[in-house]
């Protein structure tokens, strides 16, 4: 196996184009584990981890770009908890502060897990993705960027290289239910936001994240609403009752949250 | 000639809190355990192993595997000079599969290669043609189904006959008058799923050719002995070609009785004349060992209108899946403490382990007795409540005591304290509740932020549980050891017990020093080769067999010394628990005094913090109080209690492998899981030291009882808090809240 460590970003989108196949690897949190399981061994990996245009994150005009290097740990321990606080309460939701030191938004995006817990507060803020190559760059919107389970609309040549995001300021929050207090895959999650109307995704009950809307002055039905929405399925983590059973809980907590 | 003394005896005597000598290098990541274990020259191992359940194998192509680069051998039974089968108690199990496989993950072929990555490669070339069979997956149909095992493995073994197919051991156990009434009856159905023992070290090993046609294996094992006496048949080799160096062990909690990669191992390095190392990974390391018996148990408890348990009847059915391992023995401490540390005059009961195409389950923490102190003691509370009566008023009525016969006709002659245990427990204050606001990590669904104190409701519950300590039913149980007094006034101690995290070197040494007089005392390692067998490090057994060998050698040095002042003196002795004897086939009863050695009980208050709509949990904090006997480092056996608890509050809450008909669903620590930090409560312990008369010291085994009786203790608190009937562990969101 072949590792590339490009120091830029115009070398890695150089090497992209010419590896297509080629694994982009970041943190490393869920590439390593589909290696050590053996879901598959590409002849060359693209370590983007010396490429600093992916780092950090940065304003640019009324929105934000997050870098796809950006890491949890540093979503949840910056000034993006004020900004994007339901981004922030699920970044603390992921794995151990070891997991959060090295997994980072891009890797989540590039997954496209239903249980990706950075998917569900981002489609509340209408995030975009960015997704660039040597063709040029493209801005997907989240909702169109994840087309499956584990499927998503980059194409062989192109790396994520951002997520753009206006942040609404509406209040909101994230939760997450697992088989234990911490360090779970979410059997299930919801992200929740009261802004000119409510909106509600959730994570791990349906094969691609969904948005969920209602006007604010529908807040009784929309705990139905958001359950009703959801397409979850049995699997060793949880049952289908159980998760659209737990989504409607959760919405009814999130509303008293975010509308207190 | 000037002698320098040693140093005598300042500190490290038994009792004293001395601390572990293994913790720093454990805590810093520099212990070496089994799997970091290198040599110049050594080969990878690697196990191809059944993707089915149950199947015939038509055919074995290895050639293209052969032809692979990197590729030394690539070994199928053909290739098994000895023994082609090995087994625990009964040689039931293919070292490779010959023509069938019968659970999914069982060992077809191996592949030694210079990189792991090749041999893994290579495995996957080996062409093997299955016939899928339908599985045998459902314990209650098993003895209807297709017999797995016609030869019947475990019969001649003084068991109750039994023509049914898939029964491993069908037993009775028949006290006074079973059909006594009582004045009420209250009756439940329990549930047990499959726990793993999830130890963090993978099995692993390595196997040195030594030349001469023998090996020597250096692995993470419990009993080096008894993993000789299996591997040199299966080898061709006389015992004294097999020698068993212990490697660094990473938990074993039952899970390392069996053999994994021993037989493998030397057969590849003793084919390749290379030293060759297997390391399983964690996906294989949950199809590489048993785990605990799956179980279905129907109860039903008659007592007087005072409380006074009458006549207790319990069925207990255990899934041993596709090998007898120690299932024999599982199914009769299920039985013997199946009504836990209650005295009944009258009883019923009947146990029965069956084979399975499920995953083979054997020895974990607890042994049979796990199971059944969660249905006992969910039905000692259902009779509280039946009679109104306090639950811990209910079991201090019934409470065991020395002088008192257990349902097996056995007298209890030794060390008993269960009454004074619930009280201790009982006495145990939790700290109030927290106020709200609260960190979300203090609240069940912890860092998922998923209340704020919604539908959090909290419950108390209390449980007991007991089992025996060391091996039973007449088993031969010994413990050699071996004692160098050196002319320089030091000592050096060999004992093959195995150090599987448990602390008894740091026990080894401390009887050594303080039988001896002196500080100047070193532990040996633990082979096979330079001491005789001190039996398994299981069965809560491994303290007081060698702290009664350790003792009776230093004891024998020193008479010698006496003999033979100035010189050295090297003896071995070996130490015996008092005899037991088998339990009467036909009424379960014990044939001479007695059937299991002595007791040890535990008794656990929880507090749990219940979310009842999301049917999440937060244990809050357990008091214990534990039958120690004597404490030989205190701070040792507090640590036993907490690990001990922790490992029965997964099975509580969280622990359980999954399967789909015979297959595992589960095979990781992403989705089977163990508890975190946040799940475990702080434990406050009280030892009650009440001297064992037949051991040394006094000492009982402290491992297995808290994890005996935690899951049941934790289940009550659910129970408490909810208010449901919660009679499957482990307890799902579901059970809770829908």
């Amino acid at each position: 196996m072949d590792v590339l460590t490009p120091r830029s970003l115009d070398e890695a989108l150089q090497l992209k184009a010419e590896h297509p196949d080629a694994w982009p690897i970041q943190g490393g949190t869920d590439v390593m584990v589909a290696l050590n399981f053996d879901r598959g061994r590409p002849a060359t990996m693209l370590n983007l981890n010396e490429v600093q245009e992916l780092r950090g994150w940065w304003r640019g005009d009324g929105s934000l770009r997050l870098g796809s290097g950006l890491t949890y740990a540093e979503i949840e321990h910056g000034e993006l908890r004020t900004v994007l606080p339901a981004l922030a309460e699920a970044s603390r939701t992921v794995g151990s502060p070891q997991i959060r030191n090295r997994g980072t938004i891009g890797g989540n995006l590039a997954t496209s897990s239903p249980a990706g817990d950075a998917l569900p507060p981002l489609l509340i803020e209408d995030a975009v993705v960015e997704c660039a190559s040597v063709r040029g760059t493209r801005e997907v919107p989240l909702g169109d960027f994840v087309t499956g389970v584990k499927r998503n609309a980059l194409a062989a040549d192109e790396l994520i290289t951002a997520v753009v995001v206006a942040p609404s300021g509406a209040a909101q929050t994230f939760m997450k239910i697992g088989p234990r207090n911490a360090m779970v895959i979410a059997v299930v999650s919801l992200a929740v936001s009261a802004g000119d109307e409510l909106r509600a995704s959730f994570g791990s009950a349906s094969p691609k994240p969904v948005l969920v809307t209602a006007p604010r002055a529908e807040a009784a039905g929309f705990p139905a609403q958001v359950a009703g929405a959801a397409t979850p399925i049995d699997d060793v983590r949880g049952t289908r009752a159980y998760r659209v059973h737990a989504l409607e809980v959760l919405t009814r907590r999130a509303l008293e949250r975010v509308l207190a | 000639m000037t002698q320098t003394r040693a140093r005598p005896l300042q500190i490290g005597r038994i009792g004293e809190l001395v601390p572990r000598i293994d913790a720093p290098p454990k805590v810093k990541g520099e212990f070496a355990y089994a799997s970091d274990l290198i040599v110049p020259g050594m080969l990878w191992g690697h196990t191809l192993r059944s993707p089915h359940a149950h199947a015939n194998i038509r055919s074995v192509d290895i050639s293209q595997a052969l032809s692979m680069p990197g590729v030394h051998a690539v070994l199928t039974h053909d290739d098994v000079p000895g023994q082609k089968t090995f087994g625990l108690e009964f040689p039931d199990q293919p070292v490779l599969a010959i023509d069938r496989v019968l659970y999914y993950g069982e060992p077809v072929a191996i592949v030694a290669a210079e990189h792991p990555e090749q041999a893994r490669r290579a495995a996957e070339r080996i062409v093997v043609d299955y016939e899928p069979l339908a599985p045998v997956a459902d314990m209650e149909r098993a003895t209807e189904l297709e017999d797995l095992h016609p030869h019947k493995p475990t019969r001649g073994h003084g068991y109750r006959e039994d023509d049914r197919p898939n029964v491993v051991r069908h037993m009775v156990i028949r006290h006074g008058d079973t059909e006594a009434a009582g004045d009420v009856s209250v009756e439940g159905v329990y549930d047990i799923g499959i726990q793993d023992q999830a130890f963090l070290g993978p099995e692993s090993g390595l196997a040195v050719p030594d030349g001469e046609g023998g090996v020597d294996i250096h692995v993470a094992t419990q009993w080096l002995h008894v993993d000789r006496a299996q591997v040199a048949p299966c080898l061709g080799l006389p015992l004294e070609q097999v020698r068993i160096h212990l490697a660094g062990v990473g938990g074993a909690f039952g899970g390392r009785e069996d053999l994994s990669m021993q037989v493998h191992g030397a057969l590849l390095a003793l084919h390749t004349n290379r030293p060759v190392k297997i390391v399983y990974n964690r996906e294989e390391s949950f199809t590489g060992h048993v785990h605990r018996h799956p179980a279905r148990i129907w109860c039903e408890h008659r007592a007087t209108r005072e409380g006074r348990l009458v006549n207790v009847r319990m069925r207990i059915l255990l899934d041993g899946g596709a090998y007898a391992s120690s299932s024999t023995a599982v199914a009769s401490n299920a039985a013997s403490f199946a009504v836990g540390p209650y005295e009944t005059p009258n009883a019923l009961i009947e146990s029965t382990v069956v084979y399975s195409n499920n995953p083979p389950c054997g020895a974990m923490r607890g042994f049979g007795a796990v199971q059944t102190a969660f249905a006992a003691e969910a039905q000692m509370d259902k009779l509280a409540e039946a009679l109104e009566i306090d639950p811990v008023e209910l079991r201090l009525l019934n409470a065991l005591k020395p002088g008192d016969v257990l349902p097996t006709g056995q007298v209890i002659t030794g060390s008993l304290p269960i009454a004074e245990t619930i009280r201790a427990a009982a006495a145990l204050e939790p700290p109030p509740a927290e106020a709200f606001p609260r960190d979300p990590l203090r609240l069940p669904g912890g860092a998922g932020n998923t209340t704020r104190g919604e539908g959090v409701k909290r419950g108390v519950g209390f449980a007991v549980g007991f089992k025996n300590i060391a091996y039973s039913e007449g088993f031969d149980d010994f413990c050699a050891a071996r004692v160098r007094l050196l002319a320089d006034g030091s000592a050096e101690v060999h004992c093959a017990a195995a150090e599987v995290g448990q602390g008894v070197t740091g026990v080894i040494l401390q009887v050594a020093r303080t039988e001896l007089g002196i500080e100047d005392v070193r532990l040996a390692p633990s082979q096979t080769a330079t001491v005789g067998s001190a039996g398994s490090a299981s069965a809560s057994r491994m303290t007081w067999m060698a702290a009664g060998a350790v003792r009776d050698a230093c004891r024998a040095v020193l008479e010698e010394q006496q003999r033979r002042p100035g010189e050295e003196i090297d003896l071995e002795q070996i130490y015996r628990h008092p005899r037991t004897t088998p339990l009467d086939p036909e009424t379960g009863q014990i044939t001479g005094e007695r059937a299991h050695v002595a007791f040890a009980a535990c008794a656990m208050k929880v507090v749990a913090e219940v979310d009842v709509e999301l049917g999440l949990s937060r244990i809050v904090w357990i008091g214990a109080a534990q039958d120690v006997g004597k404490a030989i480092n205190p701070q040792q056996v507090e640590g036993q209690i907490e690990g001990g608890t922790a490992q029965g509050l997964g099975l509580a809450l969280m622990e359980e492998i999954q399967t789909r008909d015979g297959l595992i669903t589960n095979a990781s620590f992403t989705d089977y899981l163990i508890p975190t930090t946040l799940d475990m409560p702080p434990v406050e312990s009280v030892l009650i030291e009440d001297p064992e008369p037949d051991a040394p010291y006094g000492v009982k085994g402290v491992g297995e009882p808290p994890t005996v009786v935690s899951t049941a203790a934790v289940a009550a608190a659910l129970r408490a808090a909810t208010g449901r009937a919660l009679t499957r562990v482990p307890v799902k969101p579901d059970d809770i809240c829908l």
